[in-house]
């Protein structure tokens, strides 16, 4: 197998339009990714710090102003990258590892199963995310936690759905026919086809998911149900900075900012991934 | 004046590879051509270029010319949307090799057989249901009323393809495009549909243009045959010179290929 | 398509006694012959639940040398038929035997022994093939799912024995590195070809194997069965609606109509001299070139 990648790695050209927007992607993602590690090492003050001067514009010693409280905003965001961070890709791994079990299963199972759990999942899809999320939280209290929580099983739902159909469409295959009479056991065709088949696909469909789900997370904390400050994500940033948004406009314009470059990062790796994972999609005929 | 005039059609693809090039042949009214050739001569290209249906991305160059009774004399290829759909049903139809995915499948087939009929005669209610029947019973569908009650799913390829052809002849067009329409059925009901196709365009004075891969398909329908490789016509003529006497090697080689596909079996049944 | 069910135990499971009761001899139906079957369909019939039944009491033999042809259109249950002699799906009614003895799906030394004689070809070369593959990898299946990975006696390797399987259907060693979309249709097929016999097995089941190639392609592709089945005691059984190619093949023929067979025998004289209408209805139906007179 060894001599088969290496020949890959010489033969297969990779330039192309995809590989620049997946550059793009991860030089954005990438920014906001770095930005959160160092939020673990450093921060310019302690975001629970009300010791500066309120609502000061952007300057020194506050490089982006201060909130009306006298936070730093800089600390602020740089925590926020990172919670940004956390609830994207946890409720990515909730979601998808719930959502491509429940999908396999459903894809798998005899006729009778697959229709229940087909009418499970519309129901958990028909269900808004925010109702889900407001039930989390009257449960378990205003978290990181719930959030990720909240945003995963809802997300699970779509993923698993998704899944289900393309398990289907790879199982309808010859090949897969082919894979049984040539003495293959279920457990390695799954591994052997059915996921090589379908994880592109899940992969693209995941990368949305998360930027997606930053989004949920910035709406729940605009309503009061995401992590409480001090280490507040950007969605409670913009709705605190919404009574001042006036006179300090940095305050709700620069998390909006990040959430923009942070979304619109991971769907250019979302949309880059498309080819490259795909060997049919160079085509050579 | 010809009913379909081919000049120098060429059909380029996004990329700019030539897919056909510098095809020309004629069709009078009623008369039938067939086009053979093997996949990727550009056969059913040609086809859609002809009713300006070529999948986006890819341009038709040349002229076709298609002057049907009744209806302004267009030259397709850089015709509008608009021009276009004026003809298509009622000048040129189309019927094609999958019934299944030619047929709404959310739809009854009554129904879907009811819009043209309409369309084409201003027909409505029970006049309407009468000519769906009617139509149903022209190409020979037994039990017609429970034909237009099913969903194409419900009724077998053979049906499916009856009633596709009962779509096409409904607008009574005057030129038939048939794209490999039996080649997903069945010999007996290939047979059958072959024989009918046959029956209904000199009933209704048609001209066909039958599109294959199966020389023996063709003869049996057509007297004259134009024969494409990739994307370029090799040569033209009677079937029966074609078959018996191939001037160009590639056609040489079809006739070959289906001589042979075929001795084994003469040699048992004849 | 029938929704792929696992073998793993089903409650179908408690319904079939542990062991077969010894049935009274069946007579081979069609003729009776010297050599034993390495496959044989006794009496078998299948139906979906509360549906009427796919077949009704169809037996066939396999014998190693005569090639079979199971011809029928659409809905006569040829491919059913052929899910049963591939032990994918287990007759309703009937046994399916390999080398005399019934063929239990659970048994797994017998499967084994099974697919390993047992291997298949499918109608579309683009189904077919695992599109994330390489060719190798494809061609190897067989191989590493029965176990057959080790070095054999006569000291051939994976590799070996894949290049060996892709030089007897005529394609070059360095397709192993390249994957299913760079071939064309025929290419294609050889490759699926390929992977049916890179373990040897003694019976190859080949569904419509040609009917979706040009017919220059066609007329290629028979000629490698045919010559498969000369050089490397392979016996092959085709499932086609397309009686020139079965002329071409198959020494034997059984003709389907609505899940029964209607008719079988030597190839020559069921499509020569067909007794039953439906095989005649099906001889005349087929398009013939206009004769050279």
């Amino acid at each position: 197998m060894t001599a088969v990648t290496e020949a890959d790695a010489l033969r297969t050209p990779r330039r192309s339009r995809r590989s620049t927007t997946l550059a793009i992607g991860c030089v954005l993602v990438g920014m906001i990714v770095a930005v959160a590690v160092v939020s673990f090492f450093w921060v310019p003050y302690d975001p629970a710090d009300t010791s500066g001067d309120r609502l000061m514009p952007p300057g020194l010693p506050h490089l982006f102003g201060t909130d009306k409280l006298g936070r730093d905003l800089l600390t602020q965001l740089m925590i926020g990258a990172r919670i940004a961070l956390t609830v994207g890709v946890g409720s990515v791994a909730l979601g998808g590892l719930l959502g491509v079990a429940g999908g396999l299963a459903a894809g798998f199972a005899t006729r009778w199963l697959d229709d229940t759990i087909s009418a499970l999942l519309d129901i958990l899809i028909a269900f808004p995310t925010l109702l889900l999320a407001m039930l989390v939280v009257a449960v378990r209290q205003a978290s990181l936690g719930s959030a990720i929580l909240a945003i995963g099983l809802a997300m699970s739902a779509i993923v698993a759905r998704l899944t289900r159909v393309l398990v289907k469409r790879v199982l309808s295959q010859d090949f897969i026919t082919a894979s049984r009479t040539s003495g293959t056991s279920w457990p390695r065709v799954v591994t052997e086809h059915v996921l090589p088949n379908i994880w592109p696909t899940l992969l693209v469909n995941l990368a949305l998911q998360l930027g997606l789900a930053v989004l949920a997370e910035a709406s729940l904390s605009y309503l009061g149900l995401g992590p409480p400050p001090p280490n507040a994500s950007w969605g409670s940033m913009l709705q605190e900075a919404q009574a001042t948004v006036l006179t300090s406009p940095v305050g709700a314009i620069a998390p909006g900012v990040l959430l923009v470059v942070l979304v619109i990062g991971v769907n250019l790796i979302a949309d880059g991934l498309r080819d490259v994972a795909d060997p049919t999609r160079r085509r050579t005929r | 004046m010809s009913l379909l005039d081919v000049t120098g059609l060429g059909v380029r693809s996004g990329q700019g590879r030539e897919l056909v090039s510098d095809v020309s042949f004629t069709l009078e009214a009623g008369a039938r051509l067939g086009l053979i050739g093997e996949s990727g001569s550009g056969k059913s290209l040609t086809a859609l270029a002809i009713m300006g249906l070529l999948p986006t991305g890819m341009t038709a160059s040349g002229s076709v010319v298609l002057d049907a009774p009744g209806l302004p004399r267009t030259q397709i290829t850089g015709a509008t949307e608009r021009d276009l759909n004026g003809l298509r049903g009622r000048a040129v139809t189309v019927v094609f090799q999958e019934p299944l995915t030619a047929l709404d499948p959310l739809m009854r087939v009554g129904r879907q057989l009811a819009e043209p009929l309409g369309r084409r005669h201003g027909l409505r209610g029970a006049a309407l249901r009468r000519a769906v029947v009617a139509a149903l019973e022209e190409v020979r569908l037994t039990e017609p009323d429970r034909i237009a009650r099913a969903y194409p799913h419900e009724i077998s390829g053979g049906q499916r393809q009856r009633v596709a052809i009962a779509m096409a002849l409904a607008c009574e067009p005057a030129l038939l495009i048939a794209d490999e329409p039996t080649t997903a059925l069945d010999v007996t009901v290939q047979a059958e549909v072959l024989a009918l196709l046959d029956g209904l365009v000199s009933a209704r004075g048609m001209a066909l243009l039958f599109i294959s891969h199966d020389l023996a398909v063709i003869s049996r329908i057509t007297d004259h045959v134009l024969v494409l490789r990739d994307g370029r016509a090799v040569e033209a003529g009677a079937v029966r010179d074609i078959v018996n006497a191939p001037r160009h090697p590639y056609t040489r080689s079809l006739v070959d290929s289906a001589r042979e596909l075929d001795s084994p079996l003469d040699r048992i049944t004849l | 398509m029938t929704p792929p069910t696992p073998e793993t135990p089903s409650p179908s499971a408690s319904e079939i006694p542990p062991e077969i009761p010894s049935t009274p001899e069946i007579p081979p139906t069609s003729e009776v012959s010297e050599t034993p079957a390495i496959l044989e369909a006794r009496q078998v019939g299948f139906a979906y639940r509360g549906a009427a039944p796919v077949l009704t009491d169809v037996s066939i033999a396999i014998t190693p040398g005569r090639s079979v042809a199971l011809v029928g259109e659409s809905g006569a249950g040829k491919t059913t038929l052929l899910r049963l002699l591939l032990g994918l799906t287990r007759p309703t009614s009937g046994q399916v035997l390999f080398d005399g003895a019934p063929l239990s799906l659970r048994d797994r030394g017998q499967m084994r022994e099974f697919r390993r004689n047992v291997q298949t070809v499918f109608q579309d070369p683009y189904s077919s093939l695992d599109p994330r593959q390489r060719v190798g990898r494809i061609v190897a299946e067989p191989l590493r799912s029965l176990g057959l990975t080790a070095a054999q006696p006569g000291g051939s390797r994976v590799d070996h024995r894949v290049a060996a399987a892709l030089e007897v259907v005529g394609l070059p060693a360095d397709a192993a590195l390249r994957y299913p979309h760079e071939f064309s249709g025929g290419q294609r097929q050889r490759i699926a070809i390929a992977r049916a016999i890179v373990c040897e097995p003694r019976v190859l089941l080949a569904d419509e194997p040609v009917s979706a190639l040009d017919v220059s392609t066609r007329v290629r592709v028979v000629d490698l069965l045919a010559e498969l089945g000369e050089s490397h005691g392979l016996t092959v059984v085709m499932v086609s609606h397309d009686l020139a190619v079965v002329a071409m093949l198959c020494r034997h023929t059984a003709v389907l109509e609505r899940g029964r067979i209607v008719e079988q025998g030597d190839t020559a004289s069921v499509l020569g001299s067909p007794s039953h209408p439906y095989t005649r209805r099906l001889v005349d139906s087929v398009p013939r070139l206009p004769s050279g007179a």
